[in-house]
């Protein structure tokens, strides 16, 4: 199973990615984010978190104008699958793969702390690992993870199962407690949690590996 | 020709930075402040001097970059 980690100008979590994709059984290539293709047979991209350009304009704007960005989305197009995580989610959310948008926190701080997340559906293969309902401990570290959908769209997310993590209690004002999102076809997630962040006993939490875990599974299986 | 576009969340959408400006308001003494919206301004130096031309162009980029549509709204104004 072979995945791409992004790197953007001021990606920060890009390695701890690439360890945690490595250590649950994936074969990483890191991908800068001038390259204009993705390296052959790539199962996953990863966007990592980070401040991508500085956060300049709005958190992701620029990196999704990238050119490795328009690989990117010719890949999902195709079936390939993608994980978001933090500026990654951003990124995600601003090239239109994922809906909805990522405003200031709703306590204007900055947020970094490790809080308790629930798994809301295991029916998918990023969540696969967990049972549904399933208590993790990850960390959050964000400035702006105020996720937005209007009414409708979020009707439209519970209706389709597609919320695969909610905060228990919500640390930045994110509609419906939302704290990471899928795709129709369920093959790319967005979340502002680190799992990457939590694969390792020396990070004080290893509830991150069952994410990654259950996603090299799968996609190795396939 | 310049164009500048302002650039403001939707109405409807929380604005926590506004809140925020708008509480410290409060707290400077500034009486009967009943909201405050935060947005951003951004200003184009075009080459073109088609005013038509350049109101299409700078709709594009609003769509394109400037403005994320799903929670901002944008204005523009050509001279």
């Amino acid at each position: 199973m072979k995945a791409a980690v992004i790197v953007f100008p001021g990606s920060n979590c890009d390695r701890d990615m690439a360890v945690a994709l490595r250590s649950a059984g994936a074969e990483v290539e890191m991908v800068w984010h001038k390259d204009a293709g993705l390296p052959r047979g790539v199962d996953l991209v990863a966007v990592p978190g980070g401040f991508s350009f500085g956060d300049y304009l709005r958190c992701g704007a620029i990196a999704a104008q990238s050119p490795v960005c328009r690989a990117v989305i010719d890949h999902v197009n195709r079936g390939g699958y993608a994980l978001g995580v933090c500026n990654g989610f951003q990124v995600l959310t601003e090239t239109g793969l994922l809906p909805g948008a990522l405003m200031r926190n709703a306590g204007i701080r900055f947020v970094c702390k490790t809080v308790p997340l629930v798994v809301t559906t295991a029916e998918s293969d990023f969540t696969r690992g967990y049972a549904a309902g399933a208590e993790l401990q990850i960390p959050v570290a964000h400035h702006d993870g105020n996720y937005f959908v209007d009414a409708a769209q979020l009707e439209r997310l519970r209706g389709e199962d597609r919320i695969a993590f909610t905060y228990r209690d919500n640390p930045n004002g994110s509609t419906g407690d939302i704290a990471g999102v899928l795709s129709d076809n369920r093959r790319v997630l967005g979340m502002m949690p680190h799992p990457e962040r939590a694969v390792d006993a020396g990070h004080g939490g290893t509830d991150g590996r069952g994410l990654f875990e259950g996603l090299v599974g799968a996609l190795v299986a396939a | 020709m310049k164009a500048r576009v302002q650039v403001m969340l939707k109405a409807g959408v929380l604005d926590p930075q506004g809140e925020a400006i708008r509480h410290a308001l409060g707290s400077l003494g500034f009486d009967g402040v009943e909201g405050v919206r935060q947005g951003k301004v951004i200003e184009i130096d075009l080459a073109g001097t088609d005013p038509e031309a350049a109101e299409r162009q700078v709709t594009e980029m609003c769509e394109k970059l400037l403005a994320n549509t799903v929670i901002e709204s944008y204005k523009i104004d050509l001279s």
